[in-house]
């Protein structure tokens, strides 16, 4: 019997099991279905990782390489090229492994930690023909950046999540010619410095509300018909642009990959495709918790740290301390202007000092108010001097404010007219 | 007057730069901002990250990185000067791996072990 089995070894899983071994707990499993910790971050060969966490700027590889050397310090034990298959609502861990075969480990918490995967092109229905050449972001940035193989060499590039734009740079600076990076949406969905350093240093244009509207070619993409879309995201009849291409890749959005929680019975939030959560990260099975990726899907690896730490530190004490007695909880709703919010509700007994709210807007917002309500009073309010989707918004609601709350707390945004 | 999003963190501060000011920037949350502002009207650093041919390891590529900016119109130049390398392991995250590039001052260095 295991105090904390922890799925996936990427930057969530790293972070919960040094932070569980740190509260004291003993017997901790890391189950990682790649030959090698790290997870997605050893493909992340740029830089600007860690500027939150370590206060400095590293690559993926070595944000990496510092968690893997901090749990070399502890006994937790790992086991790589190991698939986990089912987790039960009664804890068990089925798993199967290249060295160790089928097992069935049971474990007092489960830290959930699978991350997220991206969206293909079935998955945005993008009509034309099927030739080679279609590849996601992130498996374009495996090929070159860890397997040693550009994919193209004249590339169109669908969407403009951070993925996207950093293989522009990275496809440009192998040799590659980026011909363009087309958005449906009227705003980018990555960060705005790489917009900059992506797209702006090498000249690449990206056209806003536009989208692919055709792919021709037999046996390789020879050809990504562009158009330019309507406020509701039809495409424009006239407005065609082709480009003469051998490659497109996507870069359409990322789906936490919960198979293994809807197997369990655990609640799952349609608004973040991840499982509700409590406050400490704790899911709707009384010790499963999910952190990272998998319960909402992040722009920067530090808050990933961050929340993996808490929900590590939470399964150490559902484990040493048991299960906390009933106290009341606060259900936290979208209010105008907001997309999802994590945790999805909060019991304030449980709250420490503070707690922790992450959430995104659903639309492009300058100076603006964060209004935290509840019932009819205002529980806390944060400014903003801008607001965007593609960047994911965190406030810290005191122990005392949730006090003064009762049954919801609403998390809306309100533009404020700027002086 | 200038416009720019600063590239230092991810925050993205919307940054002005008045060149006429002696280059005085408003908008910037932390002096790395101030320092970016500055530094991207008169003389623009990157920081180039790249990977290098890697034998007898787990995967046959390794990631590099400079280890300080370099000036934006070396970093052709410099990622050709990535082309004839090839590390074999061990490789500890850190080694040079191709030293002052271009006469920066500034090396190649690995970012992981290997």
């Amino acid at each position: 019997m295991y105090d904390l089995i922890v799925i996936g070894g990427g930057p969530a899983g790293l972070a919960g099991a040094c932070a569980a071994w740190e509260a004291g707990l003993r017997r901790i499993l890391i189950v990682e279905r790649d030959r090698e910790l790290g997870g997605i971050l050893n493909q992340c060969i740029h830089n600007g990782f860690g500027l939150h966490y370590f206060k400095e700027e590293l690559t993926g590889p070595e944000y990496a390489g510092r968690f893997i050397e901090m749990l070399r310090d502890t006994g937790v034990e790992v086991r790589l090229d190991t698939m986990v298959l089912e987790v039960t609502d009664q804890r068990k861990v089925h798993m199967v492994g290249k060295d160790t075969g089928y097992r069935v480990e049971e474990a007092k918490s489960i830290l959930l930690a699978m991350g997220c995967r991206e969206r293909t092109r079935g998955a945005i229905a993008i009509p034309g023909t099927r030739p080679a050449g279609i590849f996601t972001a992130g498996a374009a940035q495996r090929y070159v950046n860890m397997e040693g193989w550009l994919p193209g060499k004249r590339v169109v590039i669908l969407g403009s999540g951070d993925i996207g734009l950093i293989m522009a740079r990275r496809m440009t600076l192998e040799g590659a010619k980026v011909l363009a990076c087309v958005e449906v949406m009227p705003y980018s969905g990555g960060l705005n410095r790489n917009i900059v350093q992506c797209l702006h240093d090498y000249d690449i244009p990206l056209y806003l509300s536009h989208t692919v509207t055709d792919i021709r070619g037999v046996n390789r993409v020879e050809q990504v018909v562009v158009s330019q879309v309507d406020d509701r995201r039809q495409p424009i009849p006239g407005t065609e642009m082709v480009f003469d291409c051998d490659t497109l890749l996507l870069s359409v959005g990322l789906i936490p990959e919960n198979e293994l929680t809807r197997q369990a019975g655990i609640a799952i939030d349609p608004r973040t495709n991840g499982a509700v959560v409590w406050e400490n990260m704790e899911t709707s099975l009384p010790g499963v918790f999910a952190s990272g990726n998998v319960a909402h899907v992040h722009d920067l690896v530090d808050f990933v740290t961050a929340e993996s730490q808490r929900a590590g530190t939470a399964a150490a004490r559902y484990v040493l301390e048991g299960e906390a007695a009933e106290g009341d909880a606060l259900e936290i709703v979208n209010g105008d202007g907001v997309s999802y919010t994590v945790p999805q509700h909060v019991r304030p007994g449980r709250v420490e000092k503070a707690c922790d709210l992450f959430f995104r807007v659903n639309r492009v917002c300058g100076p603006s108010r964060i209004k935290v309500t509840s019932g009819d009073k205002q529980i806390a309010a944060f400014s903003r001097d801008y607001l965007a989707p593609g960047e994911m918004e965190h406030i810290l609601l005191p122990r005392k404010l949730l006090d003064g709350a009762s049954e919801t707390l609403c998390v809306s945004i309100e533009e404020v007219e700027s002086e | 007057m200038k416009e720019l999003i600063c590239i230092v963190c991810p925050k993205g501060c919307r940054l002005k730069v008045d060149e006429e000011r002696d280059y005085a920037v408003t908008g910037n949350s932390c002096p790395r901002g101030a320092e970016y502002g500055r530094a991207e009207l008169t003389h623009p650093t990157r920081v180039l990250t790249s990977t290098v041919r890697c034998v007898g390891g787990a995967h046959p590529r390794c990631p590099v990185k400079t280890n300080g900016p370099i000036p934006k119109g070396d970093i052709f130049p410099a990622m050709a000067l990535l082309d004839g390398v090839t590390l074999t392991v061990p490789v500890r995250t850190g080694q040079v791996v191709v030293k002052n590039v271009l006469g920066t001052g500034v090396d190649f260095v690995a970012a992981r072990d290997l």
